[in-house]
């Protein structure tokens, strides 16, 4: 990683005017409006306090964070427009772009990037991003050095994207509540490509240029104008017939094969590992026969995967083997992939002493999250555990809290969820597997799952700078997962964009629309 | 005075429904597992307990049951509807931003078909059996059965991707220049679809009940008397039949009110249309109670004020009640 970092900065001030425009073949056209879809209204424009994809999509926009990442998980330089890891990696030193001033004219300074840590460390709902920050140091108005306890190689993802906003200290350091700060959603004073001109909840988000943008003729739209439309069938025919130039987080398969074959618009599942969904099945291994490593695998075993990919979500999802997403450079799809094999499962089962008697061998219930695309998928796990003699009761569930305490107590068989990584593993995936995070709320341990030498794997990859050495530990985590299934993963979560082809450089980086889109225009 | 004590009565009962409608659904929203933490943690993409705890503790959702609603009915007699625990903001401004989008839907909605209703009921009641007939009865029933929400993919598709009409969500161009005349054609515009969609359902209801009214007064005697009188038919049906067939078509609208605003819901949530309809949805789903509790108590309104104006037009339309008062 310290090698990769010192021979980016020799190519820091080409790369940044470069990066946009080499992927295209035509020059950018300045000006126009871009009209895109929020699939929901966001709580908070301010992605300090606030994660979540809608708050992504705008909160990109308004505030820049120190680094952006381009397709292949490289950093490139944002608002910092270079840095440094120090040998021990104890100190991560930023040096900002000097141009840079907030959307009122007042410069950013390293006090701000101070300030924006403190308030995401303090506020922010993904502790471990900053955990080990200790302080950080303002030797001069332009550099930030971040100090850490131990080394913390998930600093770099989670200096980008949506998850470290650059916030003013002179605005939300007014001793009012952060979460509750009335400038979150009005009069908003940005950092970042565009600034608010008007949000309408249940309506619209609306952006301008900010003329100020310490990159000369970026941005190149002069609006963007974010729709709010919840229903999907609404969103496609905006898209058809040219109200709307672009959607993302499109996950249902029928409309994504649907606009796909549609003369003008471009379908593409790039951009999504950073977020990095996965669609799983959950099971506690604290209760019942799912103790039982025997049966756990007997289920992987019993469940066709393959049907699930292509008759279920019709060929528009990756196959996920781990934990971590497939696009990941950190993903290892060598582990065992439990093939459909109703012998096996048959054997694991008689050999974890559940005889089959008649043609059930136990009862067991599976939790359906109450999110639009999974029950599908539950009624045929239900239907192919039933041939090997496990009989399920599917559990729908009304609404996202009822089956979030359902899983928080632990009180469960099964689950069929989907849980994002959120760029780096230390930020959300190690949340499912360490012992010390056991049945704390939603999207924590809740599968009870306890293993020591995943527990060290995790810390040990968490403090390791070196890229080759970490991707070993995460390379044994991931075989100690598959093998031991807590969890048995089924897919990426077929999350796509969908754009016009008037669309210029649409959004290809990790993080889809929660990446600033200066660099997008709009074809005459 | 027996107006004025009638009236009165008719308040009473309608707080005392009021304060049970919001007590009944406190508590039902009490006794469902889990909480507005719960999905706030989910839009932030998970969270740890201690941010939970604090969300709980924020919101004073750790209270014991009794005293959250103490506290909530004591802000509802002071007529403070609380703050939206989900979208952070007072839900009086809540509503009232929204509110205007969801009146102009739903009372648009039930005059398209109540006049539509009326006017294909009465055409079929003239010729029971001829092929109009049977036809206005095929799309009435169609128009009834339908989900609401395909009626509305299946009117967007028609219209605003094959014929581009009509806009395919919101309730305006945002992006438009212009003047104050500008901006109510757009709207219109904006209008049409979901209003047409909402009123399909009571469409159907209107001209089947004005179908069968009209059709039982074309037989009474007085009808056969104007005839006799040698009055023209056109005159007959709609100066004398109409007035009495229609008697039980307001009234049925004016109970249909409050199924005309959860219906609403559904069509407000395929177009995008910016109202009550689209933030109960999507409260219910978030488990923000004081919203919910707000919009409830909206809801009632609007259906108490929509029983009224049904009184008072049923007043102007039918001699008989004129006479009366």
């Amino acid at each position: 990683m310290t090698i990769g970092i010192k021979h980016f900065l020799a190519a820091v001030a080409v790369s940044a005017l470069t990066a946009g425009a080499a992927g295209a073949q035509e020059t950018p056209t300045r000006g126009g409006q871009l009209v895109v879809a929020l699939t929901n209204t966001p709580r908070v424009l301010n992605p300090a306090v606030q994660s979540g994809i809608v708050t992504g999509l705008v909160g990109a926009q308004l505030f820049a964070a120190p680094l952006r990442y381009d397709e292949d998980w490289t950093p490139q330089p944002y608002l910092a427009k270079s840095w440094e890891v120090s040998e021990d990696g104890l100190k991560v030193t930023l040096f900002l772009q000097e141009e840079a001033t907030f959307h009122d004219g007042t410069p950013i300074t390293s006090e701000d990037v101070a300030f924006s840590v403190d308030i995401i460390k303090e506020y922010h709902p993904f502790k471990s991003m900053f955990a080990p920050v200790t302080s950080v140091d303002t030797p001069d108005a332009h550099t930030a050095v971040i100090n850490l306890s131990k080394p913390h190689p998930a600093l770099m993802l989670a200096m980008s994207g949506q998850l470290m906003s650059i916030i003013p200290k002179h605005i939300y350091g007014d001793g009012q509540d952060p979460k509750n700060h009335p400038r979150n959603n009005e009069d908003v004073v940005g950092s970042g490509p565009f600034k608010l001109v008007e949000f309408k909840p249940g309506e619209h988000v609306i952006m301008e240029r900010y003329e100020g943008y310490w990159e000369k003729d970026l941005p190149y739209l002069d609006r963007i104008v974010a729709r709010i439309i919840t229903d999907s069938s609404a969103r496609a025919i905006a898209l058809e017939n040219g109200e709307m130039h672009m959607s993302n987080f499109e996950g249902e398969p029928v409309l994504i094969n649907r606009l796909s074959k549609v003369d003008g618009l471009t379908v593409t599942k790039e951009g999504y590992g950073g977020i990095g969904p996965i669609d799983w099945l959950a099971m506690n291994t604290t209760k019942g026969p799912l103790q039982d490593v025997k049966v756990r695998q007997a289920i992987a075993y019993a469940v066709d995967k393959e049907f699930i990919l292509k008759a279920l979500l019709r060929g528009t999802a990756a196959e996920a083997r781990t934990g971590i997403h497939p696009d990941s450079p950190l993903y290892y799809d060598g582990v065992p992939a439990y093939e459909l094999d109703l012998d096996k499962a048959n054997a694991l089962l008689d050999e974890a002493g559940f005889p089959m008697e008649g043609d059930k061998r136990f009862d067991i219930t599976m939790e359906l999250v109450p999110f639009p695309g999974y029950k599908a998928q539950a009624e045929y796990i239900k239907q192919a555990l039933s041939k090997v003699g496990i009989m399920v009761e599917l559990k729908a569930h009304p609404d996202f809290p009822s089956w979030a305490q359902t899983m928080g107590t632990m009180n469960f068989d099964m689950s069929l969820d989907s849980v994002y990584n959120w760029g780096d593993p230390v930020i959300g995936v190690n949340r499912t597997y360490m012992s010390d995070n056991i049945a704390k709320g939603v999207w924590s341990n809740t599968q009870g799952y306890s293993n020591p030498r995943v527990d060290e794997l995790l810390e040990a990859a968490a403090t390791e700078n070196d890229t080759d050495k970490r991707k070993a530990l995460y390379k044994e985590f991931q075989e100690i997962v598959a093998e031991e299934v807590p969890i048995y993963f089924l897919n990426a979560v077929p999350m796509h964009t969908i754009y016009s082809d008037r669309v210029g450089n649409p959004p290809k980086g990790i993080w889809a629309s929660s990446a600033p889109m200066d660099r997008m225009y709009l074809k005459p | 005075m027996d107006v004025l004590r009638i009236s009165a009565t008719r308040l009473f009962y309608a707080i005392i429904l009021l304060l049970a409608v919001l007590v009944l659904n406190f508590s039902l929203m009490h006794m469902a597992p889990g909480d507005v933490a719960d999905t706030i943690a989910q839009s932030m993409g998970g969270a740890d307990a201690e941010i939970l705890e604090r969300i709980r503790e924020d919101y004073g959702l750790n209270e014991p049951f009794i005293v959250q609603l103490g506290t909530y009915l004591g802000k509802v007699l002071r007529f403070d509807l609380g703050h939206s625990f989900y979208y952070n903001q007072p839900v009086t401004t809540l509503i009232l931003q929204r509110l205007p989008a969801t009146l102009l839907l739903v009372f648009t909605a039930q005059f398209f078909a109540l006049i539509i209703g009326v006017i294909l009921g009465v055409i079929s009641a003239r010729r029971p059996n001829g092929m109009l007939s049977h036809f206005v009865t095929f799309l009435a029933l169609f128009g009834y059965a339908a989900p609401v929400f395909w009626t509305g993919i299946l009117l967007l598709i028609a219209f605003s991707l094959k014929i581009q009409w009509f806009p395919v969500a919101g309730m305006r161009d945002v992006t438009l220049q212009g003047g104050t005349i500008e901006r109510i054609l757009d709207v219109a515009r904006h209008l049409v679809l979901p209003a047409v969609t909402l009123g399909s359902i009571f469409l159907a209801l209107y001209s089947r009940l004005s179908r069968a009214t009209m059709m039982e007064t074309l037989g009474s005697d007085y009808v056969r008397t104007a005839k006799a009188k040698g009055l023209s038919e056109r005159e007959v049906v709609y100066k004398h039949a109409l007035k009495n067939a229609i008697s039980p078509v307001i009234t049925l609208a004016g109970l249909q009110f409050s199924a005309v605003i959860s219906g609403a819901v559904l069509v407000e949530t395929v177009f995008a249309w910016p109202g009550l309809g689209t933030l109960a949805f999507q409260s219910i789903l978030a488990r923000d109670t004081p919203t919910i509790l707000g919009i409830l108590f909206f809801s009632a309104l609007i259906v108490i004020v929509g029983n009224l104006l049904t009184d008072f037009i049923l007043r102007l339309v039918d001699p008989r009640l004129k006479a009366r008062s």
